[in-house]
């Protein structure tokens, strides 16, 4: 992890000019935050290809969705709770059921949105998208893993929602890391437990690793990338080989990224897991990092669990 | 496949409308109502304006239909199967299990549906996405949609009013059904979108306004419309709810029910 830091809205408006050049079917639409989900790069580099449908986040899914079915490629992109809430019945029946190549692409998610509070702080939507059958579900963790992930789901023929955010958060990888969408990322080895994150929290958990393992705890971390279809694997596999299990995310402990865990083990290997996140509430405005803090989704929060 | 006659389009209809009942009757379920008042605007459709191949659904330069009023999917079924997408016979197996009829239209399972359809609202915004990609990838194509008069009330439908007009769609086609009923009563009663024709033109739309059981306007206003440039054409056809079927004419409780053995064959010899 080094110690330069940065969005992943950034690194997705950056990914996307560069997949734009690469692939003329790609098209970005964005409801009039173009400013804050950095689409405005590509808006001035493609300006034909681009799509401002302003505040009307329900038109933009389904418009997208009439795209795709001609062979285009749109990258659609607005603040999380909008994307994934006012659009929600938009993936559903224009999106999902009919199996459309549409990629929802959702900056600010979490309380690491900050100061805008509640309304803007979406907790919901790893457990609204992914519950909807086709829908590939990615929450980004880093600059490396974001550009890499804006250019494999281009690949991808169906629905995809990639979760980025606002907060600027540690350059976690090494510049030419590969990924698999369903296969986590593992760091270390260490049998004292297992440390599933995603998102904002991936660098929580390695900060947490390294302090641990000065203290002669030895935890390993898992960057849960693709929350579906969600790694069983690597679930089962280190529920088998450590000797706790706790799960971190900036998304409500109900229907992300714990939950899709607690499935797997409860059916497959059922032992204990320990699920921080946002305990069923709504966020409040405050520094992204002092709301971290609150809601107990910290370094400090995966130390105080062993 | 083109029918340029009139009175051959007329009779093409009835066929279109017994093919209406004949669904909703096998499959004790559906709507009728909303169906026969589009069955001439889709006999019109499929026999005459739109560019198709029933041998290859899925063409890239074919016109296309978005049928937002999803519940009407027996009217489309109807027409596509004349038209020769799919066996006739199987208009039986409309919204039975396993089918490739679903209540609903789906563009994966039924050979000639452009677009999945049923939550209301959503249509319009799905045919601006296939106009502009037809204006992006330098096709001919037309793009039809077909509303429900209570359907407009989802505000959907005004975003995606406001988008046809800012790029100019002049490639598309609204056209609105105007029965003037809905499930819950009359569309006044329940929440009134009138003036349509005054929304639709402030919205940007040129607008063509015609009797939608009349077939030689119907064929009229699909020409008036491909001439024009620069800006969408929204249709506002009146119809009748039922038409055909001279008990379901201009009865809500025909929306979504299905006829019992004699009111079938009453509304089969109606429409022979």
């Amino acid at each position: 992890m080094k110690d330069e830091k940065k969005a992943t809205r950034q690194s997705y408006g950056e990914a996307l000019v560069e997949l734009g050049k690469a692939n003329k079917d790609v098209v970005v639409f964005d409801a009039d935050v173009a400013g804050a989900t950095k689409t405005e790069l590509f808006a001035k580099e493609f300006p034909n290809r681009f799509f401002d449908v302003g505040i009307a986040e329900a038109n933009m899914i389904s418009t997208a969705a009439g795209l795709a079915t001609c062979g285009k490629i749109p990258f659609v992109s607005t603040f999380a709770v909008f994307a994934a809430g006012r659009g929600y019945d938009q993936i559903r029946a224009s999106v999902c059921y009919p199996n459309i190549n549409v990629k929802i692409c959702a900056t600010h998610s979490g309380v690491t949105v900050g100061e805008d509070g509640a309304t803007h702080q979406m907790l919901e939507d790893l457990s609204m998208m992914r519950t909807l059958p086709n829908m590939t579900v990615i929450s980004a963790s880093d600059d490396v893993q974001t550009k890499f992930m804006v250019n494999e789901i281009a690949k991808i023929k169906g629905p995809v929602y990639l979760r980025l955010a606002r907060l600027k958060t540690n350059i976690i990888y090494e510049e030419n890391q590969k990924f698999e969408i369903g296969k986590a990322f593992t760091f270390g080895e260490g049998t004292d437990g297992t440390v599933f994150a995603t998102g904002v929290t991936v660098a929580e958990a390695l900060k947490a690793q390294e302090i641990l393992g000065k203290n002669g705890i030895n935890i390993r971390v898992v960057d849960m990338h693709t929350i579906k279809p969600i790694d069983r694997e690597t679930i089962i596999k280190s529920a088998q080989e450590t000797k706790k299990l706790v799960s971190i995310e900036d998304h409500n402990i109900i229907g992300g990224l714990g939950s899709a865990i607690a499935e797997v083990l409860t059916e497959e290997y059922p032992v204990k897991l320990k699920r921080l996140g946002i305990k069923d509430k709504f966020g409040m405005s405050g520094n992204a990092e002092e709301l971290m803090k609150y809601y107990h989704i910290t370094a400090e929060d995966i130390i105080n669990e062993f | 496949m083109k029918i340029t006659d009139i009175k051959e389009l007329e009779e093409q209809a009835k066929i279109i409308r017994r093919g209406i009942i004949e669904q909703v009757y096998c499959a004790q379920s559906g709507h009728p109502g909303g169906s026969l008042s589009i069955a001439d605007i889709m006999t019109v459709l499929y026999f005459n304006e739109l560019n198709v191949n029933p041998q290859d659904p899925n063409w890239e330069d074919r016109d296309r239909l978005v049928l937002s009023k999803g519940h009407c999917a027996p009217a489309l079924y109807s027409a596509l199967a004349y038209r020769g997408f799919f066996p006739v016979e199987d208009l039986k197996t409309f919204r039975k299990i396993g089918s490739y009829l679903q209540g609903h239209p789906d563009k994966n399972k039924t050979p000639g549906v452009d677009m999945t359809t049923g939550s209301l609202g959503q249509g319009l915004s799905c045919a601006n996405g296939m106009a502009i990609a037809g204006k992006l990838n330098n096709k001919n194509y037309r793009v039809y949609c077909i509303l429900g008069d209570g359907e407009i009330e989802e505000g959907q439908v005004w975003e995606a009013a406001m988008e046809a007009n800012k790029y100019k769609l002049d490639n598309l086609c609204v056209i609105v059904d105007n029965n003037n009923l809905q499930i819950d009563g009359t569309i006044e009663e329940v929440m009134s979108p009138y003036p349509i024709d005054e929304k639709f033109k402030s919205f940007g739309f040129q607008i063509i306004k015609i009797d939608g059981h009349n077939i030689d306007e119907i064929l009229k206003a699909f020409e008036v419309a491909r001439n024009i440039k620069d800006k969408p054409v929204c249709i506002i056809a009146k119809t009748i709810k039922g038409k055909g079927v001279s008990y379901m004419e201009n009865q809500v409780s025909w929306h979504g029910k299905a006829p019992n053995e004699e009111q079938y064959k009453i509304a089969m010899k109606e429409l022979s």
